[in-house]
């Protein structure tokens, strides 16, 4: 033991001031506490021995990830077929969501449909009607793309007021994966386009091979811009659930037109208005009157944790706000979060620059006090549309809108560190 | 312009000045007429697409009773959660309204497109042209759109006014919500902050232990709610099964083929009534034999009578419905392989009331 009485002048001084500095962690440190047994008795795990390689050719995640789970909510929907879930955002970190866990949404149901047995074909106003087999599609130059696709009714219970707890049930209906595929602009030059004529005009009629024959018309302009006949998702092939062995990416635009087991491509001079493209996913306005072919997913984000299904645990002091922001307009430019409502609002740190059409991980390194706090983030993407409040989408929209809530969530975090969804003045 | 705009504006100027000189590479092989005409179904608003054919509204009555009603109901109404398809006018610009062929499709062609490519349910493309002209007559009837002595083809199909033809309008974001692109504020950017609404659902919507989750849920959702109380009371029935071992590769085997019967039919533990009833101790039962399920009268009364589904009334029944029970409300058309039959049926012996 030091003897201070010996320490003088500026040292002595010096040495206050870092003993001061330090009270928490020596307060910690010096509390009588018992020895860890985890570090000082040995562990069956570090006696023993684990599984040995191939014990699971192909791994799932640890059993105590266990409720890390797509999840969906049984009364929304008249039954699991035509149905939809949600991904686990509020437990993920990163951008990359993996296929296990992301959201699924079938129009006829999940079907099996062999590599052997699957069949493209591109018809209408091309010069040669053309079939390719799976094994053709690989043979074509292949690209790479990061790229999130987002069910326009994301969010779509949340019109009326604060619906479900949880940000995997509020925004859930989004995933973000890497793909690899083969342009549609290359299969669409490969039919050729001349018998087509004029080109903005024209339409791009694209449908799947299960029983919904889920179908949605494509202006020509975006099918040769970026749109991709997609057969790998972050390296491996789809699941079934998301379209194996082929699916289309329509990048930034809503995920209806993301067909899954692409089986046809009819180039046309109109727009089929098949029934997901009237009935549904178009967006019905206070007096009435309905947008339609509203496509682009605006700006948007969600703090992932803390949330209802992420209160904080630990206590006060250090606290890492985290969430996702996404424009189907561009890349993510910036994200503030707010902790009092938006009266006041602070940078976030983005985990790395925004990249277009694909998900921006956020960060605000913060220190929580225990105070309650009604927390919102904002997004802002290279167009410099400022993701805007609920309330600010009813004043143009109303209520009835079902798709394209982007409005800024709230979560009501109490003094224990549980967290509510709410709307605030 | 938007910055999309402009990047596709670029990208259709490059293959209007040189589409001939994109590069080919040989793959793929030409569809044949016969293969076009079998995918290339869709139709167009001006009814490019449709085939010869015609359906009148009686027809369509029958039609739809046999192959729609046990969704949509005998009039079009719904049944359950599923899509109502009829009525709803003058509702679009009230809370909550209901959006069906006659109050929004605003073209006919989506609903004879959809009929003939997506319905019905679990056993799409099975109808003839005929049967979708009767479908879409009948729906226009129940929408009070047209007479009951209408008659719809090709020919007919533009006089029909849909009456909510004029109710869309094409994307306006970028005009209409022009002021969402904006400087955002940093600091004192509003007065006080109150909660003005809180979350309905609280609990977990999958635990329906949870005591706040519940009550919310069966408020809010009260139609279905009803419905999961009703299934989940204990139904006092007596099932004849005989004890044997069951061939677990057959079993196997119709689970696959039960996929087919899943879009309306559930088994095992938490199984609910849907579409179609409980199969959970279906083998050795009585016709109708559930209290919690509404059956057609044929079903119930056969029932009644002491029919019981032992193998070989199981097996006569899927390979052709409606020839065992008259006027059964099951949408199938059957199963053609014996051995699927014998599988499911095994599958089902699997799971005893």
């Amino acid at each position: 033991m030091t003897d201070s009485s010996g320490i003088k002048g500026p040292s002595r001084r010096a040495f206050l001031k870092a003993a001061a500095a330090s009270v928490p962690v020596a307060a910690v440190a010096g509390a009588a506490r018992a020895d860890d047994p985890l570090i000082t008795e040995v562990q069956e795990w570090a006696s023993g021995l684990g599984e040995g390689v191939d014990a699971t050719p192909y791994g799932l995640p640890i059993e105590y990830e266990s409720d890390v789970i797509r999840r969906n909510v049984e009364w929304l929907t008249a039954d699991a077929i035509s149905s939809i879930n949600f991904t686990p955002i509020h437990a993920l970190d990163g951008t990359i969501t993996p296929q296990g866990c992301a959201f699924e949404r079938h129009h006829s149901g999940a079907i099996e449909l062999k590599k052997e047995d699957y069949r493209l074909m591109i018809n209408g106003l091309v010069d040669r009607p053309l079939v390719f087999t799976y094994e053709d599609l690989e043979r074509f130059p292949r690209e790479n793309h990061v790229y999130f696709c987002e069910c326009a009714a994301n969010t779509g219970m949340e019109w009326a007021g604060a619906q479900l707890n949880g940000a995997q049930y509020t925004h859930g209906m989004i995933h973000n994966m890497e793909y690899t595929g083969v342009s549609l602009r290359t299969l669409l030059e490969e039919a050729g386009l001349d018998a087509a004529g004029d080109l903005t005009d024209k339409w791009v009629y694209v449908e799947g091979a299960d029983a919904s024959s889920n179908g949605r018309s494509i202006p020509m302009e975006k099918a040769l811009d970026d749109c991709l006949v997609a057969f790998k998702a972050n390296g491996e092939a789809l699941r079934m659930e998301h379209g194996y062995p082929v699916r289309l990416c329509v990048p930034g635009w809503e995920g209806n037109m993301w067909v899954k087991w692409l089986r046809r491509i009819d180039v046309s001079d109109s727009a089929v208005e098949s029934r997901e493209e009237t009935s549904k996913y178009t967006d019905t306005l206070a007096d009435g009157t309905s947008r339609k072919w509203t496509w682009a997913m605006d700006a948007k984000s969600i703090i992932t944790s803390p949330s209802p299904q992420m209160p904080i645990k630990h206590g006060k002091g250090p606290l890492v706000i985290t969430g996702l922001a996404w424009s189907g307009r561009g890349a993510i430019t910036r994200v503030d979060v707010s902790k009092d409502g938006g009266k006041t609002w602070e940078t976030a740190r983005l985990a790395k620059p925004g990249e277009r059409m694909a998900l921006t991980r956020f960060y605000l390194d913060t220190t929580w006090e225990g105070e309650e706090m009604f927390l919102q983030a904002r997004a802002m993407d290279e167009t410099g549309y400022v993701q805007p409040t609920k309330d600010e989408l009813r004043e143009v929209r109303g209520e009835n809108s079902i798709y394209h809530n982007n409005g800024i969530q709230t979560w009501w975090v109490q003094p224990n560190g549980e967290a509510d969804n709410v709307e605030v003045s | 312009m938007s910055k999309y705009l402009k990047l596709t504006v670029a990208a259709l100027a490059l293959v209007a000045a040189s589409p001939a000189a994109a590069e080919k590479f040989g793959l793929g092989r030409v569809a044949t007429d016969a293969e076009v005409a079998a995918w290339d179904l869709d139709v167009h608003p001006d009814g490019s697409g449709l085939p010869e054919g015609s359906g009148d509204v009686w027809t369509g009555e029958t039609v739809f009773a046999d192959n729609c009603a046990v969704c949509h109901g005998d009039f079009a109404e719904g049944v359950g959660n599923w899509p109502k398809l009829a009525g709803g006018m003058g509702t679009l610009d009230r809370k909550d309204p209901l959006k069906t062929v006659g109050s929004y499709w605003p073209y006919l062609s989506t609903t004879w497109d959809y009929v003939n490519r997506s319905m019905p349910f679990g056993n799409a493309q099975t109808l003839t042209p005929d049967e979708v002209y009767a479908i879409t007559a009948y729906i226009l009837f129940s929408n009070d759109l047209v007479d009951d002595d209408f008659v719809l083809s090709k020919e007919t199909f533009l006089d029909v006014e849909m009456p909510n033809a004029d109710g869309f309008i094409l994307d306006d974001r970028l005009t209409s919500e022009a002021h969402f692109v904006r400087e955002p504020c940093m600091e004192n950017c509003k007065g006080e902050v109150k909660i003005t609404k809180n979350v309905v659902f609280k609990g977990d919507p999958n635990s329906p232990d949870d005591p706040e989750a519940e009550p919310a849920a069966q408020e809010a959702v009260a139609e279905e709610a009803v419905e999961e109380k009703a299934a989940a009371e204990p139904v006092a029935e007596e099932a004849v099964v005989t004890e044997a071992a069951l061939d677990m590769d057959l079993v196997a085997e119709g689970e696959k083929v039960f996929k087919q019967c899943k879009a309306c039919h559930q088994v095992g533990e938490g199984a609910k009534n849907r579409t179609g009833p409980i199969l959970n101790g279906v083998v050795g039962a009585a016709l109708g034999h559930r209290d919690d399920f509404k059956y057609s009268k044929t079903m119930a009364e056969m029932g009644e009578e002491g029919v019981i589904w032992d193998e070989a009334n199981l097996a006569t029944y899927l390979a052709k419905p409606r020839a065992f029970v008259n006027k059964t409300r099951m949408s199938f058309a059957g199963l053609k392989k014996e051995e699927d039959i014998a599988a499911v049926t095994e599958y089902l012996k699997s799971f005893p009331e």
